[in-house]
């Protein structure tokens, strides 16, 4: 794919994409896009992009050779994009510095964000601190119960958080609502989408921010092996992470890029959150065309995994494409699997992982064990799991 | 022409403005809808817009939600409600009935079976909120070749020139967008309304319904001054959450006859 050009000027990669919302929206979505198109190869909102990339966020992250981790799956060499180590303790603040200094540019006095696990709440809430924004956090009440460290920390940050207590009160729900904020309060609100999805240009903008991650990890594996790793490895809950690392390795031929999605009880069991790996009918939703977890009557379909930020029933639609023409490969992890490599890597590196990324290391350590040892991967590590202690003790019967 | 434009031009003769009532199917049930719709007519209703539940109805507010909920609750997704709209034509063939839903639950089923199901329940138009002229030119051309009525919303925030796009595109009546917002709010001005209303007549012909945030007969009679339709909502769907069976028709008679009387 070295021609690789997505999306077209609509939004659309291939048949996946585009801008379905409601009429209220579409002025705000053409102010945005006309101010991204303005912005995303100027040189002062560049510079002060990688600035506060740099001394805010810490970047760049390092890539870090797992040597005991390799040493005890014994097959091809596991390296880490650490993207734990940025400030917040996530990829997920690339994203929001970005949009954050958009909204700045455009003179919107406050941000908006919908969250899962709350890493993408954090960052915003982070962001628009240090910015002086005002800030609504929207988070599924379910979420809130399961993710509450996060919910205090954006507390303190000086947003205001909302629990949505409609549908299934998750990230879907979260996302419903802070567009009904939008459309309400658009003259003065910027929406900060946390993932690549939403309505164009969200999924290329995300995509573009994020792919600081991938552009970094080319230079760095020159330097530190002296090649390009065979394998590409991140999770997809959206797909933000995944597509940050990947789209600067689209090019790349020789380096497979892999999502890993979450599997929950397992795809056959119909609880889980992988519609790429489960094949789920292309639908409509939040803006967008792409696979999505449906009924036969186009009704969303509960998810379930252990981890709160790869709940979601759909995933960007640069996925979608990327899946179709084959350039990426989509597998499932299920919570077990997920919850042992977690486990394992606490132990073995001293790095205690999200829940989400531990779907990724789980896969990177099945793939590790059947390649040779001159191979190379490279797993992004998209976040620490600080905020999941909780879950995972409860998991154990333990109360802390 | 239209079942929809014989209406607005049946109504025009004796100054009167369309009331566009909706209501979810099967909320409260897909029996008690029935009885609704019926209902709706015999208390002034003109034309009825009838809501296809979906799980995540981004447009719409609170009230409306819960409607979903509760339909969905009840099994009724998109087949049913076509069923619903069915059975009420058995007894009623004369009152225009436009479909409202979001493009998930059409294309789950399929743009041509989702056709042949509105012809078969004799739906005269469709309102699909999340499908804009851009992303949707194949399915207006097909609903136009079923002589089923392609219904846009235009927002407070629709330039001119995209204004005048979406005319091309729309038939039936345009719905203006009272306020930036979703169903059911209530911050409507409506000098602002008067103001775009008047630039949106001043390009097209076809008549022009107002809705989203008229809850009162006072309201819907300032609009009613300047528009040619009246939508109301979200002020039913309180009707029908804080009624039980026994009371639930007369509750909605009372309010239906209260703003019909004043348009
Ligand atoms: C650490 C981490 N990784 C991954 C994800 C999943 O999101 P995405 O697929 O957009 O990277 C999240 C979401 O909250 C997260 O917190």
């Amino acid at each position: 794919m070295q021609n690789y050009n997505f999306p077209d000027e609509n939004g659309h990669f291939g048949p996946y994409g585009g801008t379905f919302v409601a009429e209220t929206l579409i002025e705000a979505l053409d102010e945005l896009k006309v101010m991204y198109e303005q912005f995303k190869d100027d040189k002062d909102f560049l510079n002060e992009f990688h600035h506060d990339l740099k001394h805010f966020v810490g970047r760049p992250s390092p890539i870090y050779f797992a040597e005991r981790l390799t040493k005890k799956i014994g097959g091809a060499q596991i390296y880490f994009k650490r993207e734990d180590l940025n400030h917040t303790g996530a990829h997920k603040v690339n994203n929001t510095v970005g949009q954050a200094l958009l909204a700045k540019k455009m003179g919107k006095p406050r941000v908006i964000a919908e969250t899962g696990a709350g890493q993408h709440g954090v960052a915003t809430a982070t962001i628009a601190a240090r910015l002086g924004l005002d800030c609504v956090v929207y988070m599924g009440s379910e979420d809130v119960k399961r993710q509450s460290p996060n919910v205090y920390r954006m507390k303190l940050l000086g947003a205001e958080v909302v629990p949505v207590e409609s549908g299934s009160k998750t990230l879907k729900d979260a996302l419903n609502e802070a567009l009904r904020d939008w459309v309400t309060n658009v003259s003065n609100t910027f929406y900060i989408i946390g993932t690549v999805a939403g309505p164009h240009p969200y999924p290329m903008m995300v995509r573009d921010f994020n792919s600081v991650v991938g552009k970094e990890s080319i230079v760095q594996m020159d330097e530190l092996v002296g090649k390009q790793p065979d394998a590409v490895i991140a999770c997809v809950g959206g797909g933000s992470n995944a597509m940050g690392i990947f789209y600067p390795y689209i090019p790349y031929e020789n380096t497979r890029l892999i999502g890993v999605e979450a599997a929950g009880h397992g795809i056959e069991t119909g609880k889980h959150a992988a519609p790429l790996t489960a094949n789920s009918p292309v639908g409509v939703l939040h803006g967008n065309r792409t696979y999505m977890m449906q009924n036969d009557e186009g009704q969303i379909i509960e998810t379930h995994s252990v981890s709160a930020g790869l709940d979601y029933p759909g995933v960007g639609p640069e996925h979608a494409w990327l899946k179709d023409t084959k350039r990426a490969e989509y597998v499932a992890i299920n919570d077990e699997e997920a919850l042992a490599a977690f486990h394992n890597l606490c132990r073995t590196e001293g790095i205690i992982p999200a829940l989400e990324t531990s779907h990724a290391i789980a896969y990177a350590e099945k793939l590790a064990r059947d390649l040779s040892k001159d191979k190379t991967i490279l797993v992004n590590l998209s976040g620490r799991g600080d905020k999941d202690i909780n879950t995972v003790a409860g998991i154990a019967g333990i109360k802390i | 022409m239209s079942r929809i434009r014989k209406t607005f031009d049946t109504l025009k003769i004796s100054n009167q403005k369309a009331l566009i009532p909706f209501v979810t199917a099967g909320d409260p049930s897909p029996e008690m809808t029935i009885k609704i719709l019926h209902q709706l007519v015999t208390s002034g209703a003109d034309m009825i817009e009838l809501g296809i539940p979906f799980s995540d109805p981004m447009a719409d507010g609170p009230i409306i939600q819960r409607a979903s909920e509760r339909a969905l609750a009840k099994n009724v997704g998109i087949r049913k409600t076509l069923e619903i709209a069915k059975e009420f034509r058995k007894q009623n063939q004369v009152t225009p009935l436009i479909l409202m839903g979001y493009a998930n639950p059409i294309e789950a089923i399929g743009i041509d079976e989702f056709l042949k199901l509105c012809k078969s329940s004799d739906i005269d138009g469709v309102i699909t909120v999340d499908y804009p002229p851009e992303e949707s030119k194949a399915y207006v051309e097909k609903l136009k070749q079923n002589d089923i009525d392609a219904i846009f919303l235009l927002a407070p925030t629709t330039e001119k020139k995209r204004i005048e796009q979406i005319i091309k595109q729309a038939s039936g009546f345009l719905y203006y967008v009272s306020l930036k917002g979703v169903t059911g709010a209530q911050n409507i001005d409506i000098e602002q309304v008067k103001n775009r209303v008047g630039e949106i007549k001043s390009l097209t012909d076809l008549p022009i319904g107002v809705g989203f945030g008229v809850r009162d007969p006072e309201t819907a009679k300032n609009v009613a001054k300047f528009s040619d339709a009246i939508v109301i909502g979200s002020r039913i769907i309180q009707e029908i959450e804080a009624s039980d069976e026994s009371n639930m028709l007369e509750n909605i008679n009372k309010i239906i006859r209260s703003i019909k009387q004043v348009i």
